[in-house]
């Protein structure tokens, strides 16, 4: 470009200025035959595709060999998709449950990710016409008796996990079956090979990449009730739409959808079926039950009755715990002082998030290749709560030995003075005044942690917060239920904070 | 009352290269009331506390009735500084009264919990303290509703609730405005009267006059000078004591 003949006009001796002046106008002047160029090659914007990689396989997962990439049969599908449809099309990460509402927020094009045909999902929504057949599978473990259908495992007394807001999940309520919900797929199969459920039912297409190569788990009967996966757009979208199932006609014709789901062992002579006949016509549409006030209170008061349970028995763990650290970290010999600080760093360093998942996911794997038993086994809410008042009591023990070195020294002097023992002393003294500085900031944490507890939904415990998402996103409510939700969340912590100043009044008699 | 008497035996300390007591040495009899006077930074609290356990010392001695403090040992001493607080009982400066506790409370709180007292016992004798430092009208206020004169008679109380035989006052009307500190130095005036063992730490001139049986002059750490009151605090020996005297007395 014009960057050498630039340089050559000008001698050494020129003002940098001058120089950086020149540079600066190269590269702009770079700039613009990058966009002009930029725009001939794809004539239009990337289209922006929305799913959800997380422990998303078959369908968009990260590749093993190099978690940088995204690979899967949806990914395969874009690919082609891409090429008929002669535009970009860019992968943007979303949130499966939130597919529906983000593309009617216009958050991106459109949503490919095993998107079901529901009667629900088509009131807002309009499909293309559909580019698989899946049916349901059952999954129990290899050594299991008791059942050969979902029938008989419901008889037994069985609880099956199966995904959030999926036509299996709708099955298993339909049909009356004890279930386990899970926010992704990989989780229920972890849980089956641990013993607490009894097993999945899943889509097809999952099994068969989760659980057909694991020789603890294993087929049983044969797959139930099947649907369509289709893309989803907007109703206003129609355009982009039929444009979209021009080209997945094209491609099914052609014989690359097929070529795609051999490749990913998903093939079977339904697919073929579905694609002879051609139209978007024999949609099996599945929906919930009616809708009613009645039971979504009900089902918001279940998950509130979850969230207090969990929080106040969390807060106590870590209110107990936190005040040997906090004494250790105070007073202890220099080891003990060691502990604690570390504990304190750790637990306060770590997310919850990540602790849950180890509790719950990490600690049975780690005990069953150590050949350790099953105590570690945690029930999502022993796992919970441990995560969490691991987690609190970190800070409470800060929230502790701040407000404990907060007492002035000469309070020890005087009641040592008085023949008082330290014991006695920490007793009578120094920490029914320390309660008065330690009351509110621990009053806070108890609410914050009274809203933290939303994260325990990964290990399938179901509290408020995610009743509220199921319920919204089954209804489309999210406005009335979260104001719901959020009323219910206010009565729940308010009480506290008045509890709070009741017994700082109370405690802090002579203090001002 | 059985009685008391102490002896400091050529007593030193530092803090870091600060030396603080430098073979300090003094002995107060039984029933004496020993008045110690010097600038400030001479080491006349050290030494306070050093009899009452709250600091410890690099080299020397101490004795309080039968119990001997050994020096560089804070923790070998827990018995014997245990013994020793129940012998003597301690005032400061700054009251250090329980505030979370009303008056009453603060001086029936170790007899409860040390002496193992009932509640109605403690409660007896508290009140019969607070009489005695005039205070018995006073006994349900927590210590922030009561003036800086009425806060050290309650610490006084306090200590005394514990039957000591001798008390030690750390610059007790140092913090209180001088119409204040009358009601508290009766009070002192009082126990003397009764037979109590004495030390005290003061720049009140005229109460040492009045009430002392020795005065101890404390500079850099040593005993400069001590005697009678109209000795040491009229006709001072030594320079340096005049000097402080000057300085006090204006």
């Amino acid at each position: 470009m014009s960057t050498g003949t630039a340089h050559g006009r000008f001698s050494h001796d020129a003002s940098s200025r001058t120089i950086s002046n020149v540079l600066a106008c190269t590269w702009l002047w770079g700039l613009f035959i990058g966009t002009i160029a930029l725009g001939e090659s794809t004539g239009q914007e990337a289209l922006r595709w929305a799913a959800d990689a997380e422990g998303g396989a078959p369908y968009i997962f990260k590749d093993p060999k190099n978690p940088a990439v995204h690979v899967g049969f949806e990914v395969d599908l874009a690919r082609e998709l891409e090429k008929e449809l002669g535009r970009r099309i860019e992968f943007r990460q979303y949130d499966f449950r939130s597919l529906v509402s983000g593309l009617q927020r216009g958050d991106f094009d459109f949503a490919m990710n095993g998107l079901e045909i529901t009667a629900d999902r088509a009131k807002v929504l309009r499909f293309s016409r559909p580019y698989y057949l899946y049916k349901l599978q059952l999954v129990a473990r290899a050594g299991e008796k008791r059942f050969e259908t979902l029938d008989q495992c419901k008889d037994a007394g069985g609880v099956v996990g199966t995904l959030e807001d999926t036509a299996a999940e709708r099955l298993l309520d339909k049909l009356g079956v004890a279930k386990k919900v899970y926010d992704s797929q990989v989780e229920p199969y972890v849980d089956l090979e641990l013993g607490r459920i009894d097993a999945v039912l899943l889509d097809l297409p999952i099994a068969v990449y989760y659980a057909k190569p694991n020789p603890k788990l294993r087929f049983v009967g044969q797959p139930l009730a099947s649907g369509y996966y289709a893309i989803g757009f907007r109703k206003d979208q129609e355009e982009l739409a039929s444009k979209f199932d021009a080209a997945l006609a094209r491609l099914a014709d052609r014989g690359v959808l097929k070529k795609i789901y051999e490749k990913w062992q998903i093939w079977n002579d339904e697919q073929a079926a579905l694609f002879a006949n051609g139209e978007n016509t024999d949609v099996r549409l599945q929906s919930r039950q009616g809708w009613s006030w009645l039971d979504c209170f009900r089902l918001l008061l279940q998950g509130a009755a979850v969230t207090v349970q969990l929080s106040v028995v969390s807060m106590g763990v870590a209110i107990a715990l936190g005040l040997p650290i906090a004494v250790c970290r105070l007073y202890g010999f220099w080891p003990l002082r060691l502990a604690a600080a570390a504990y304190v760093e750790f637990f306060r360093g770590i997310p919850v998030l990540l602790l849950l998942y180890f509790l719950y996911y990490g600690l049975p794997t780690v005990s069953e290749s150590h050949g350790w038993g099953d105590w570690l086994k945690l029930s999502p809410f022993a796992a919970a709560v441990l995560g969490f008042g691991l987690n609190y009591a970190a800070y409470e023990a800060e929230i502790y030995r701040a407000g404990i070195g907060s007492i002035p020294p000469g309070q020890w002097e005087a009641a040592a003075s008085l023949g008082m023992s330290p014991w006695l002393t920490f007793r009578r003294i120094v920490f029914p005044q320390a309660i008065r500085v330690i009351l509110p900031p621990m009053t806070n944490d108890f609410i914050a942690l009274f809203k933290d507890t939303s994260l325990v939904s990964v290990i399938a415990v179901v509290e408020l917060t995610k009743q509220y998402q199921m319920l919204a996103k089954s209804s489309m409510r999210y406005l009335e239920i979260g104001l719901a939700t959020a009323a219910l969340y206010l009565v729940m912590s308010a009480p506290l904070g008045y509890l709070s100043r009741c017994l700082e009044k109370r405690w802090g008699k002579g203090l001002s | 009352m059985e009685s008391l008497d102490v002896v400091i035996d050529n007593v030193s300390k530092r803090f870091g290269s600060r030396t603080v007591l430098d073979g300090a040495s003094l002995s107060i009899a039984a029933h004496e009331t020993v008045v110690v006077i010097g600038p400030s930074g001479s080491g006349k609290s050290t030494l306070l506390r050093a009899i009452n356990g709250l600091t410890s010392f690099d080299s020397g001695e101490i004795r309080v009735g039968p119990h001997v403090l050994q020096p560089n040992s804070h923790r070998s001493n827990g018995h014997a500084a245990g013994e020793v607080r129940r012998l003597v009982g301690m005032v400061f400066q700054d009251f250090q009264l329980f505030p979370h506790l009303t008056a009453l409370g603060n001086v029936t709180e170790a007899p409860r919990h040390v002496l193992g007292l009932s509640r109605a016992e403690a409660r007896r004798r508290g009140m019969a303290l607070l009489e005695r430092v005039g205070l018995a009208d006073r006994a349900d206020a927590y210590p922030r509703e009561l003036s800086g004169g009425q806060k050290q008679r309650v610490a006084i109380a306090r200590a005394m609730a514990m039957q000591p035989r001798g008390l030690l006052c750390d610059e007790i009307t140092s913090a209180l405005d001088p119409e204040l500190k009358g009601e508290v130095l009766a009070v002192l005036e009082d126990l003397k009267r009764e037979g109590m063992t004495l030390l005290v730490v003061t720049h009140e001139i005229a109460f040492a006059r009045r009430a002392a049986d020795r005065v101890v002059v404390l500079d850099e750490g040593k005993v400069i000078e001590e005697g009678p009151p109209a000795e040491v605090l009229d006709r001072p020996r030594t320079e340096r004591t005049r000097r402080f005297l000057s300085q006090v007395l204006v």
